[in-house]
């Protein structure tokens, strides 16, 4: 029998899996629970939805805070994040459908860090902090320095998720995001991009490229942004697009091929820059 | 464990492995076979019930996680012979062909419709935006699309 | 109500089916049942030598079948017996997950474990993929050849030295090859059956299935029993396609196999990345098309030649070929045609039954190059079809004279009057408009219904109501219903007193198979028939109180198999589409913006029911063309589960614009004819027409991908 612990706080949660770091950490169960008919029975599950403290978005002078329980139809339904942070609103409406939003959170996806979560590259390009809680305490991490391969990430085996810190975007920032799936909802990606630009005189002062769906792991592209700070926006598309060339290299999988994924991966670039003027 | 919830309005219990999936739950432990399993996987919607008011494919949620929760199922839907409105567009407009994809779409269009989730520019967009979890392979959606509309027309 | 025929009667199992009460397969009460799993084969082609049993399971617990165990032949039977039930150690496996051995527990997952621990040893031995290596016959699967079976319709010539004459008369030829690719049925229901011998020593079978006669059939032989010794009954059945067409046989002798062994009622349902593995999908289809014109731009020779994969076994692809090859020249006027057809053996998992049955396969092909006919004449794609096409006094490739029920003005007149604007591109989005035009004959081809002599009983109870009794399933093309319609209008009487009962062989005659666009048209008019007659002698009181009617042909109906000649049908639905489409610069992604389908049925019995299953029809073909796929790698299919196997969601589709036509054909059901297949013929042509129109590039393979079109573009 499967023991199952539901903890009522952050703290009793961190206790939790400290004391019990081989069971399963479980909220909306939309990764872990796929085919879970024929899967391994796990020794335990520290249930981690609606966990208080965990729920919940919030403004503040510097940014937004997006509780690590936050459903992606709290983030989409969040007025603040679909003005200002609209491309995670964007990326958490065409993360599957109706049902996986209600029950897929942020803390999940980031959790997993799979290279083709949804909302990873947006995370990146919009300079997501994460919030890692264990009874050692507190501490936070970048999520550009978060997930460090396929599906592996820097999250000790006795630490949890608790939030996702985002920044206000500068007042110059233009902000972009496509995600390009096998069909046009219940997909899954096989491109993702996802840009912060920040255009002051017509010069592109500072830009973060992430794209998703195209390595081991969702990744900011500092060709691209090395290539394009400090060009005229009209001229940025192309010098992004000539950076990206080499900075890639995507493969064939059952989903989509590799050239197809870089050519568009250099579109969506491109397009962001276009966009610009 | 012993897992106390409530369905359809009654309180249930059934003695389960808290990893059992709430599918498994329903339609083993409390025979209640209106929710079908179409993939397993969480991509076909035919699983398809309401947990604490939100929609969830039940092929995805652990049984200890609906331990004092309430679940609504298909079942749920018509008050005795009554059927709901969604559930009577369905019929009327043809939504409804094979039908092993109806109880996901009548649960998630009820859901749909009585939270008024439908009111935009575009509500048939927004239909099959908010439907597209629930795949049906016989009816080419048109007519599913036809009696959510007429659904959410009577009750507005 | 005073006509039933005609008005939108909601489903008479609808109420059912929205309150989740009706009770398919797996949700039936069965206490006491196993479950049942399937050893299958890991390799494509190799000897099976025996088992390994991972002795940490409990052995004991469970009950384990072989073809051994098997009481009559080991075979499926259906037009041939070369498909085994379960492959016998010693014998050959001649595809990935073919079964091999069952196992019974009292738990589904303890079967499935089970299963899991017994791991099958082969030799392997070299598979061939291709039709290229199979007509080279680098492995010897079949025959002396591989060839399952092959046609050969001549029209207008005798030889092919006059044929190639008739070729080399023409100022233009338009010369080009084409893919249609293999397409999962996706009911939502994954197969399901149960079995159980009773005391009285028959064994019942209930399952999801569309011909409860074709598991009786099979059963009768692989049981080693007469007609009498087993009972099939059809559960609410969660959809079929052409899916649960022939493969419920194999399901149906799994499971008596396994309830034999056990001594208990054993019920089996697949998984749902099982069912994608290992059942039938439809045929991928490699054509060779030359379509002949002169100078007035009239057609003056057609050549198809058609290659189908098969897959392991020879399943029902004789048949598929057959119906291909009857639509391979299309609806058009032509006096010189030559269609060859060729189906043959490979190492991938059998292709079988899905809607359309071979048509679409040809369909793609002939409505491409009537595109590029236009193209290359600088001509209207409209235009051109109205001006070519068959019409009543006409003849067909197989030389059959056309006479009632011919469709063709009003489907491209209806789709004429809805054209609206051209679609109008953008910088970022390259629009195009695409037509496709089509016809598909309804029923068994030739000869079949005849042989087939189907029946249907109409019986007057003594509580005032009528029972029908049929073997034709409600899969959910809504047969309950028009059956109670027609039933209802030729008696006289409401449609409440009407019951159409449950297909169980001890309680229904033969009406032959849920297939072929046959249901409404052929036992729907049997329905007719017996209403009419049973309401005669109500009125003459003469104590006829059941009334049993079996297929007549109309008169002047006779095709000649032996040379493909003659009347392939008695009649054709004809139908038309447009698509418009909207194709992304920037992801080669491609939107359908509209789709007008008209579609001549005949006579619409239940316009809702219709109109729901051309739109059905219509989205898996608009699938088909832009985004389904069965992916194979080294036999297997690699793309086995619903996330990656993918059908269109509610947001892929169009709205859908259907128009419902009506040519009465003089011997159906108040004029019905078939609608079942013939929406899942055109509009996947149609999709390619409009891409080549948006974008400049020829989309002769399907499925047109946003891959394949930045590998065109490149």
């Amino acid at each position: 029998m499967t023991d199952y612990l539901r903890p009522r706080s952050i703290e009793e949660a961190a206790e939790m899996i400290a004391a019990h770091p081989e069971f399963m950490k479980l909220a909306g169960a939309t990764d872990l629970m796929v085919d879970a008919k024929h899967k391994r029975v796990p020794a335990g599950i520290v249930d981690l939805w609606r966990v208080p403290g965990m729920v919940g978005i919030a403004e503040t002078d510097r940014g937004i805070v997006i509780r690590a329980g936050a459903t992606w139809l709290d983030v989409q339904r969040h007025p603040a994040i679909a003005t200002r942070w609209a491309p995670l609103a964007a990326a958490a409406r065409e993360i599957g459908a109706l049902q996986i939003q209600a029950r897929g959170t942020l803390g999940g996806n980031v959790g997993t860090s799979s290279p083709v979560g949804d909302s990873l590259p947006v995370l990146l390009a919009l300079d997501a902090e994460l919030e890692l809680a264990s009874i050692r305490g507190v501490r936070r991490v970048p999520y550009r320095e978060f997930c460090v391969g396929y599906r592996k990430t820097a999250l000790a085996a006795d630490e949890l998720i608790i939030a996702a810190h985002l920044p206000s975007p500068s007042p110059h920032a233009r902000l972009g995001w496509r995600k390009v799936g096998t069909r046009r909802a219940q997909s899954i990606s096989k491109v993702m991009g996802a840009a912060a630009i920040e255009l002051i005189d017509g010069t592109v002062a500072s830009a973060r490229v992430a794209l998703g769906a195209i390595a081991d792991r969702p990744i900011r592209i500092a060709a691209v942004e090395a290539a394009v700070t400090g060009l005229q926006a009209r001229h940025a598309a192309e010098a992004a697009r000539a950076a990206l060339r080499t900075a890639i290299a995507p493969i064939d999988d059952i989903r989509s091929t590799s050239v197809y994924r870089r050519t568009v991966a250099e579109n969506l670039v491109a397009r962001f820059f276009t966009d610009l003027t | 464990m012993k897992l106390e919830l409530t369905v359809n309005g009654e309180a249930r219990d059934a003695d389960v492995n808290p990893w059992k999936r709430l599918l498994d739950v329903l339609r083993d432990d409390l025979r209640l076979t209106g929710t079908k399993e179409g993939c397993g996987e969480g991509e076909c919607g035919a699983c398809t019930v309401l947990l604490d008011g939100e929609v969830a494919n039940s092929c995805m949620v652990a049984a200890g996680q609906c331990h004092g929760r309430t679940v609504t199922t298909v079942e749920g839907l018509a008050t005795g012979d009554v059927l709901n409105a969604v559930q009577r567009a369905l019929l009327r407009c043809g939504g409804a062909q094979c039908g092993i994809c109806t109880p996901g779409i009548a649960v998630c269009a009820s859901h749909v419709v009585e939270h008024k989730l439908l009111e935009s520019d575009d509500p048939r967009a927004r239909v099959r935006e908010l439907l597209a979890g629930n795949i049906c392979r016989c009816t080419g959606y048109q007519l599913i699309v036809d009696a959510v509309i007429e659904a959410a027309r009577e009750l507005s | 109500m005073h006509r039933p025929v005609g008005s939108s009667l909601p489903r008479v199992d609808g109420v059912a089916k929205v309150t989740g009460r009706a009770r398919y397969l797996d949700d039936l009460d069965a206490p006491g049942a196993w479950h049942g799993a399937t050893v299958r084969s890991n390799v494509a082609h190799g000897r099976l030598v025996g088992f390994d049993r991972d002795p940490s399971v409990d052995w004991s617990q469970v009950v384990i079948a072989t073809a051994a165990d098997i009481p009559g032949k080991n075979a499926i039977a259906l037009i041939e017996d070369d498909q085994p039930a379960l492959v016998p150690v010693g014998g050959i496996t001649m595809h990935h997950d073919e079964a091999l051995a069952l196992i019974a527990a009292p738990t589904r997952a303890l079967a499935f474990a089970a299963m899991r621990a017994m791991k099958p040893k082969i030799e392997p031995l070299p598979a061939i993929f291709t039709v290229e290596d199979s007509l080279a016959t680098k492995q010897l699967l079949y025959g002396a050849d591989n060839v399952f079976k092959q046609f050969l319709i001549r029209k207008g010539h005798a030889s092919d030295a006059e044929f190639e004459a008739a070729i080399a008369r023409a100022t233009h030829v338009i010369d080009e090859r084409y893919y249609t690719s293999p397409q999962e049925q996706m009911y939502i229901e994954p197969q399901a059956m149960m079995a159980e011998w009773a005391d009285d020593g028959r064994c019942y079978i209930v399952g999801s299935m569309q011909c409860p006669y074709y598991v009786h059939k099979a059963m009768k032989v692989l049981l080693g029993c007469d007609g009498d010794g087993v009972v099939i009954t059809q559960s609410v059945t969660g959809g079929g396609f052409g899916g649960k067409e022939e493969y419920p046989s194999m399901l149906a002798a799994h499971v008596a196999v396994l309830a034999k062994r056990a001594g208990r009622a054993v019920k089996m349902t697949y998984d749902r990345d099982e069912d994608l593995a290992a059942t039938t999908k439809r045929h991928p289809a490699w054509t060779h098309h030359r379509l002949a014109v002169d100078a007035a731009g009239e057609i003056v020779a057609i050549d198809v030649d058609c290659v189908m994969d098969g897959g392991a076994y020879l399943t029902l692809s004789p048949v598929v070929l057959s119906r291909g090859v009857l639509h391979a020249a299309g609806p058009y006027r032509c006096p010189v045609v030559r269609v060859r057809g060729r189906v043959v053996a490979t190492n991938h998992p059998p292709h079988g039954a899905f809607r359309g049955f071979g048509a679409p396969q040809t369909t793609f092909p002939y409505e491409r190059q009537i595109q590029k006919l236009a193209r290359l004449r600088g001509e209207d794609p409209l235009e051109l079809r109205k001006r070519l096409a068959l019409r009543s006094g006409d003849t067909t490739a197989t030389g059959q004279l056309l006479g009632f029920s011919v469709g063709t003005d009003e489907v491209l007149g209806a789709i004429e009057a809805r054209l609206g604007p051209k679609p109008v591109s953008t910088d970022r989005k390259k629009r195009g408009r695409g037509f496709a035009f089509y016809f598909h004959g309804a029923g068994f081809t030739g000869s079949g219904e005849q042989r087939l002599a189907g029946k249907c009983t109409l019986a007057a109870l003594p509580d005032g109501r009528f029972e029908v009794r049929s073997s034709s399933t409600d899969i959910g093309q809504g047969a309950l219903t028009i059956f109670t319609q027609i039933a209802a209008q030729g008696l006289g009487v409401d449609p409440e007193r009407i019951c159409v009962i449950e297909p169980k062989t001890s309680l229904v005659p033969d009406s032959g198979p849920t297939v072929a666009s046959r249901t409404c048209m052929v036992v729907g008019g049997l329905v007719e028939k017996c209403a009419l007659e049973l309401r005669d002698h109500l009125a003459a009181n003469d104590g006829v109180l059941e009334v049993t009617k079996q297929y007549e042909p109309p008169p002047g109906i006779s095709f000649d198999d032996a040379t493909y000649t003659g009347s392939a049908y008695p009649v054709y639905g004809w139908a038309a589409c447009l698509v418009d489409v909207a194709v992304d610069v920037d992801t080669f992604e491609v939107a359908i913006e509209r789709c007008v389908h008209a579609v001549d049925v005949g006579k619409a019995i239940n316009p809702m029911i219709v109109k729901g299953q051309i739109e059905g029809g219509t989205l898996q073909a608009l699938g088909w063309a832009l985004l389904e796929n069965v992916i194979y790698k080294d036999g297997k299919v690699a793309n086995a589960t619903m996330t990656n196997c993918i059908v269109p969601t509610f947001a892929d589709c169009p709205e859908l614009e259907t128009i419902t036509v009506e040519v009465p054909y003089p011997f159906g059901p108040s004029g019905a004819k078939g609608v079942g297949e013939i929406p899942m013929d055109g509009p996947a042509a149609a999709v390619a027409n409009a891409v080549e129109d948006a974008l400049g590039v020829a989309c002769d393979s399907l499925p047109i991908s946003p891959e394949s079109l930045q590998r065109s573009l490149s």
